[in-house]
């Protein structure tokens, strides 16, 4: 046999060898977990983080991945701080075969310095529950998806809710509502559509601020006490929102009034507060609880073989840990849209992605093939609304778990759609953007 | 009514008061035994409130969680020293304080590496709740456990008062606070003095973390309380453990009738920066704080 070369041999090797890379390489779809698992909202950060990882690995152990592309990723540290989830951002937006599918910023201060980096570089900025609310308007933010439900959705949800324990909207007249507020640009967000809905109602709203962190709060629940009002609407993040409890209690406030926000019901939110949290409300846009058919497929995939991403598997079930599963299903979810397009089986870059989540339908059956029925509800985007959902379920903590107290409750887009056009069209103008003809994409 | 809501609020500030206070004394014993300012005061707190509630969630009996915190609050304080304090001997005051800035950081780390990152419910035994009989009489509310926090703090710092008054070794941490180089040459081991004080401080930040823990649940924001006790030194000045105390009531006093009856006007939100409008604006007339040492400075 004729003797071939050494360098030929290990040239035809490394060809090899590379092409074979390439192709395993191709075959990936990255996406960037960045996440905080340090400080002080961690808990947030490493149940939602973890939780959407577990995903991952269900759908890479059980399917393949989504239609036999694996997917990967990398987690970044952002504590919670604009200038590291920047850095995040940079660091992970090229990585993979395509770049950054999308980025979860998993803070609304991330995700406005985000915004306009992300329309650049073509990576959809999906912020999930949190964020910009105008930015629901995909005409002006092509690139930006505060998806499910908004801060002002929610909102009207919650006076709905409020109404139907009133006796009716129109017994809202003449009550009094408190809006104890975190201070910052997340606590302030709902304030213009309280005020509208207090002048549509005839319901008094006082805002209270609370500074950051919210670790002393006597000041403002004396002030409660003074008012007397009918409702208080808890818009907390991290130990504002136990202290909150603690303080009501102090003030004899009944917890069976108060109406916390997404980001003020999970469990980490009430089991510091212990007694003093029993009887309190608070708004949900997943359901909590481990009995859903995606749940048991991940401790039969992931955790029973010991590759679990959190350590405390008590966790599995919780808000947050839900709320993670349910973004890791919205991110391959737009992944496979978009592979309905543009070639199945193959990764897909962040602008086409961007067209997954435009076109994403998850309807009843869709849910109850991926064993979430009841764990979220249906939604569907398009090019002009960037939301979706725009549903809430309420809860209730009975001192050792939350228990759903209502279905799913719809907003008010008569009011909030309105509001977002108004605010998007005053963004565009500032900046210069001229919004997209929807009847002409694609 | 307006009198008695005043009043309710005066005394629900100097409560909250009392709550910095405790977390000042902290400051105050390695500043007065070192001149260091202890940075790391903040995250102390916290690792001592995560590493008991942690002990006590695993199953420990109350009393023996509480000795083993403190074991490991001494056990830290003498490796503070060892490991960060004993190599800056003669170092300027502003090298110590950087090496403590370090210290918070390794603290907090530490602590969630060990105990994780969860928030946890803690409880003492003394509600959080108003107190009927007072309510009822006379319509104001007066939280039972800030009367034990007070009850606590009152005879921490008799407690203290009489170790640095009465005790050999409280004399010797003195003499420490006003000169090192003199106190070494008389022979006070500067080493131990440093260890002991600073395992002092570890027990304070345990006492701290527990109140604060209670009100506000056992989580990373506990390193926040630090901030609230900034004002409250500027005001009663570093070296004094009465100066904490009133310090602290005039400061919860302050910025709780300030965020009630100033706050409206001006949108709300004010208590965390007023507590400092006051200390800067005490500082113009007395910049070692009410009960301070003069700083006198010969060029």
């Amino acid at each position: 046999m004729k003797r071939i070369p050494l360098v030929v041999t290990l040239g035809l090797v490394a060809a090899a060898g590379y092409s074979a890379g390439a192709w395993a390489q191709a075959k990936e779809q990255f996406v960037p977990v960045n996440s905080y698992w340090v400080g002080p909202y961690a808990a947030g950060g490493s149940g939602i983080a973890g939780a959407m990882i577990d995903y991952f690995k269900l759908l890479n152990a059980r399917d393949g991945g989504i239609n036999g592309v694996k997917v990967t990723w990398e987690k970044c540290e952002t504590e919670y701080r604009n200038d590291r989830g920047v850095e995040c951002y940079e660091r992970s937006k090229k990585k993979g075969p395509t770049g950054a599918t999308l980025i979860h910023p998993l803070s609304t201060g991330i995700t406005y310095s985000l915004i306009d980096k992300g329309t650049a570089d073509k990576i959809p900025i999906v912020s999930i529950g949190y964020g910009r609310t105008d930015a629901a308007d995909g005409r002006v933010f092509p690139y930006v998806f505060p998806m499910i439900t908004t801060y002002w959705s929610q909102n009207t949800a919650k006076i709905k809710f409020i109404g139907a324990r009133e006796g009716g909207m129109d017994k809202l007249k003449g009550k009094k509502i408190v809006n104890l507020y975190h201070d910052s640009a997340y606590g302030k967000e709902t304030i213009p559509v309280l005020d509208a809905q207090a002048k549509i109602y005839g319901f008094q709203v006082t805002h209270i601020a609370v500074p950051h962190p919210g670790n002393e709060q006597q000041a403002q629940w004396l002030q409660v006490r003074q008012i007397k009002p009918d409702w208080v609407i808890l818009r907390g993040w991290g130990v504002m929102n136990p202290t909150a409890l603690k303080a009501a209690a102090k003030v004899g406030f009944p917890r069976t009034k108060i109406m916390g926000v997404w980001w003020s019901g999970a469990e980490e939110d009430v089991i510091p507060a212990g007694d003093a949290a029993k009887g309190y409300i608070a708004a949900g846009f997943n359901a909590p609880g481990s009995n859903f058919p995606v749940l048991k497929e991940i401790q039969k995939y992931v955790y029973a073989k010991g590759q679990g991403e959190l350590e405390d598997k008590s966790r599995i079930g919780t808000i947050y840990y839900n709320r993670g599963v349910l973004w890791g299903i919205l991110t391959t979810e737009a992944v496979r849209t978009a592979q309905g397009r543009f070639g199945k089986g193959q990764p897909m870059t962040g602008e086409q992605v961007r067209w997954g989540l435009e076109n994403l339908n998850i309807d009843e059956k869709r849910l109850k093939e991926l064993g979430a029925v009841g764990f979220m509800q249906p939604l569907k985007l398009s090019c002009a609304d960037h939301e979706g959902g725009g549903q809430v379920k309420f809860q209730q903590w009975d001192g050792r778990q939350w228990k759903v107290i209502s279905d799913w409750v719809p907003s008010d887009q008569k009011l909030v759609r309105p509001m977002i056009e108004a605010s998007a069209a005053q963004y565009a103008k500032e900046k210069g953007i001229t919004p997209r003809d929807c009847s002409k994409e694609k | 009514m307006e009198f008695v809501f005043f009043v309710e609020v005066l005394a629900g500030g100097l409560l909250a008061g009392v709550m910095y206070a405790l977390v000042a004394l902290g400051f105050v014993l390695i500043y007065k035994a070192s001149g260091v300012f202890n940075f790391a005061q903040g995250a102390m707190v916290f690792f001592a409130a995560l590493t008991f509630v942690s002990l006590t969630e695993a199953g420990w009996n109350f009393w023996l969680a509480l000795v083993v915190t403190l074991a490991a609050m001494v056990l830290l304080g003498i490796a503070t020293e060892r490991v960060v304090l004993r190599p800056l001997v003669n170092q300027a005051p502003i090298t110590l304080f950087m090496a403590t800035i370090g210290l918070t950081f390794v603290l907090e780390g530490l602590s969630q590496m060990i105990w994780g990152s969860q928030p946890h419910g803690l409880e003492l035994g003394v509600p959080d709740v108003p107190m009927e009989w007072l309510s009822q009489r006379w319509n104001v509310n007066i939280s039972q456990f800030d009367l034990f926090a007070a009850l606590v703090a009152g005879v921490l710092v008799a407690v203290l008062a009489l170790f640095f008054q009465k005790t050999r070794i409280g004399r010797a941490l003195r003499a420490v606070a006003d000169d090192h180089q003199a106190a070494l040459a008389v022979g006070i081991p500067l080493q131990h003095i440093w260890a002991i004080v600073w395992a002092v401080a570890g027990f304070v930040a345990l006492v701290a973390g527990l109140m604060w823990g209670v009100r506000n649940g056992v989580q990373y924001a506990l390193t926040f309380v630090a901030l609230k006790a900034l004002p409250v030194l500027i005001l009663g000045g570093f070296e004094s453990i009465l100066g904490a105390i009133v310090g602290g009531l005039i400061i919860g006093a302050t910025e709780k009738l300030a965020e009630v009856y100033l706050g409206p006007f001006v949108g709300g939100g004010i208590e965390s920066w007023f507590a400092y409008v006051v200390a800067l604006v005490f500082l113009l007339f007395r910049p070692e704080g009410l009960f301070g040492e003069k700083i006198i400075d010969r060029v």
